[in-house]
């Protein structure tokens, strides 16, 4: 045979190998989200196991449990959030059965794993589908919450993100009149409120460049900063994107470098603005860098290294330090686990529905959105109310600036 | 005489940026071209593309986060010592999984179907990377740098400054040693003429007397050891190895390879180094957003005029 015509064969063995770059994750992720789910099931009882007993006698009384479930990115380069989110639902679901459950119903835990690869996600919600869930607490990123969100909406199955921040998510399926979507973080075009007028202000006269990681995340945060920013009469000199997981960002590195830009606002994950960060400094680029809430995970200085110092990102007012969630904050930590992140908003999300669940009587779609938004619910972040569209009513941001020892710490609100 | 002058000023104000993306370039290119030349060397001699090879890179790059992290617990903190430890356990572990990939999954297959040995070699990509995801776990690992800082090459009026890295240095040198030293074992040592003589006529040089099944075994260990020095370089030089790695680089690699003409060694050196430095300027002068279309459009130019690649010699059809 000549070579020419395996030349030929080459492209498409090559377009192979993308498919099956692609397959092989699905696979990887399907194999594993039974070992989790086992794992996770197995775990709050270990935990708890003088809740579990003494709750014990309740669910054989009424018989049956209610299946609710955690989805997010369990394993995979953002397995941390994912964490966050699986810690946050075991904890709540553990002191909700433990106080009885919701309508005398024990809660029983399911856990997708979605990669945070949207295809993934689908699949992950038709299983949950499968297994009868009457709740979803997830997925972390937008890019998986919202294709998602079709399937529960379908299924009137009512799905809390404590994570996704892109407006479609909720926008998108109230215009259609769905009402089973919520959140329990804030939204991107709130962030792009407070951190584009934010900017515009402390670097009045300065260069300042705006990338994204072309996500729903990272770019819909950007494009809400870059609109408040100029609105509040702010100019940008770059504005541009690049591959999330790209390794090697030296070549944009310098093109910032050469525009002499003062601040760079990134929209994307936390790996790949270590390692912007990281490249910078070794290039001896010095411009501020300012990010969201994706940073809210100690993972990002174990990328970034030192040259982490002094990043900020906004993200939702430290929920640690409220009154509301001292004693579960205080329970993490004996465990000793620190409830970063997303950990409370995942925890809060089921605290939520639980909630609306027991004063619906019932664990329908329908009457427990209607019950979400009817009143304000306390939950671990405080009171939370919901508004038509299924967004917090209120949401306070702040910024966090990570300091040389490796910890982010809150500045002070104004 | 008046805008010769103003000529000269220009580029010298544009000389620091544009210096800036040849440093940048360069050392990605380096990086590409070393893993280019493992697809090109087997091309050469068996005609298959070992789709494994960015995967092999990829244990590469793992084996030396291991050996720097067994390096810090030991106490080793002498850096020189660190890299020569990196350099000699990565390329000598990783060029056993070369040759055990080759053992395992093509040797049994050679001689069959043209396309069983390249359905082997994905199989084979997969496996290796479902295996580190097992073993290391899917979250990326991130490695302190060992060397950092770098010089000031040229400084611009408004103050940039084109820096190039100890670390950027380190790595085109050693990417240029390699090739020097690899061309010397191709063209003045038996070995090197036993790889020529397969690649011309297999079945001919197994009559003379060479040993071809150990040859085609050399050069998948050598393809290897030249993947795990890049694999070593980009642990040093980004710090955050996934499994996953492997894919993206064997892809930006593969193409290097075929835009210099696959089965010649300087030719996948040129493609890496022309793919680095189309990606660094394009970024650069254009966007970021849009430097692999750039990378890969010159590619589809290039094969349009010359269907061989740059250096590759024109195919004489074997009877």
């Amino acid at each position: 045979m000549s070579k020419k015509f395996s030349l030929a064969t080459l492209a498409v063995a090559a377009t192979l190998v993308v498919a099956c770059g692609e397959e092989k994750k699905e696979e990887a992720a399907a194999e594993q989200a039974p070992a989790t789910t086992e794992q996770a099931a197995a775990e709050p009882a270990a935990a708890e196991p003088a809740a579990t007993q003494e709750a014990a006698a309740t669910p054989a009384a009424t018989g049956g449990e209610i299946v609710v479930a955690v989805a997010g990115p369990m394993t995979g380069d953002l397995a941390a959030f994912g964490e966050q989110l699986k810690r946050g639902a075991e904890k709540a679901i553990a002191d909700i059965n433990a106080k009885g459950g919701v309508n005398g119903k024990q809660l029983k835990l399911e856990i997708g794993d979605d990669q945070c690869d949207p295809k993934q996600a689908v699949q992950v919600a038709n299983d949950l589908v499968k297994k009868g869930v009457a709740f979803v607490a997830g997925h972390f990123c937008s890019g998986s919450s919202i294709p998602a969100s079709d399937i529960y909406a379908e299924e009137g199955i009512v799905q809390i993100t404590p994570a996704s921040t892109n407006p479609d998510f909720t926008e998108v399926p109230a215009s259609k009149g769905v009402k089973t979507i919520f959140r329990t973080c804030g939204r991107d075009d709130a962030q792009g409120v407070f951190a584009g007028p934010w900017l515009a202000k402390t670097y009045a006269g300065k260069k300042v460049a705006i990338l994204d990681d072309k996500s729903a995340y990272g770019q819909g945060l950007a494009n809400e900063t870059a609109k408040n920013f100029e609105a509040s009469g702010g100019t940008i000199t770059i504005r541009d994107t690049y591959t999330a997981k790209e390794k090697d960002f030296s070549a944009l590195i310098s093109k910032l470098k050469d525009a002499a830009i003062d601040v760079v606002y990134i929209g994307g994950y936390h790996n790949d603005v270590g390692l912007i960060t990281r490249q910078s400094r070794e290039q001896g680029f010095n411009a501020d860098i300012v990010s969201a809430d994706a940073l809210n995970t100690a993972e990002f200085w174990s990328i970034s290294g030192p040259a982490g110092e002094g990043v900020r990102y906004s993200d939702g007012a430290s929920a640690v330090n409220l009154d509301s969630a001292k004693d579960v904050v205080a329970a993490f930590r004996a465990e000793n686990y620190e409830p970063e992140g997303y950990t409370l908003n995942s925890y809060a999300a089921i605290q939520a529905w639980a909630e609306a669940a027991n004063k619906a009587g019932s664990v329908e779609g329908a009457k427990v959105a209607d019950a979400l938004r009817a009143a304000p619910i306390p939950t671990v972040l405080g009171e939370l109310s919901f508004n038509e569209k299924g967004d917090l009513t209120k949401v306070n941001y702040a910024w966090y600036v990570w300091g040389a020892d490796g910890k982010a710490v809150q500045e002070p609100l104004n | 005489m008046e805008w010769l002058f103003e000529l000269f000023h220009q580029v010298n104000y544009e000389l620091p940026k544009f210096v800036q993306f040849l440093i940048v370039g360069l050392t990605l290119g380096s990086i590409y071209g070393l893993i280019a030349i493992g697809y090109t060397m087997v091309y050469g001699i068996i005609g298959m593309i070992n789709f494994a090879h960015g995967d092999i890179y990829m244990i590469g790059a793992f084996q030396a986060m291991i050996v720097l992290l067994i390096c810090g617990t030991l106490g080793i903190s002498w850096v020189p010592l660190q890299l020569l430890l990196m350099l000699v356990v990565a390329v000598a572990l990783t060029a056993a999984y070369g040759w055990s990939v080759e053992r395992i999954a093509y040797r049994p297959l050679r001689g069959t179907q043209r396309l069983a040995p390249l359905i082997s070699a994905i199989g084979m990509s997969i496996f290796l990377q479902n295996y580190v995801q097992l073993v290391q776990g899917p979250r990326p690992k991130p490695v302190e740098p060992v060397i950092s800082g770098g010089v000031t090459v040229l400084t611009r009026a408004d103050g940039f400054v084109a820096q190039l890295g100890y670390l950027q240095i380190v790595i085109v040198l050693l990417t240029v040693a390699l090739m020097a030293g690899f061309t010397l074992l191709i063209t003045r040592t038996s070995l090197g003429r036993a790889q020529r003589a397969c690649e011309q006529d297999m079945k001919m040089a197994s009559l003379l007397g060479v040993n071809v099944d150990r040859t085609i075994s050399l050069t998948f260990v050598m393809g290897a050891g030249l993947a795990a020095v890049a694999g070593m370089m980009v642990t040093l030089y980004w710090g955050n190895n996934d499994f996953h790695m492997g894919f993206n680089a064997g892809i930006k690699a593969f193409t290097a390879a075929v835009l210099g003409g696959i089965g010649s060694l300087p030719g996948a050196m040129l493609g890496g180094v022309l793919i680095g430095l189309i990606e660094a300027f394009w970024s650069g002068y254009f966007t970021a957003e849009y430097k692999d279309v750039a990378a890969f459009s010159i590619l589809v130019l290039v094969l349009i005029f010359r269907p061989t690649g740059l250096l590759g010699r024109p195919e004489v059809e074997k009877v």
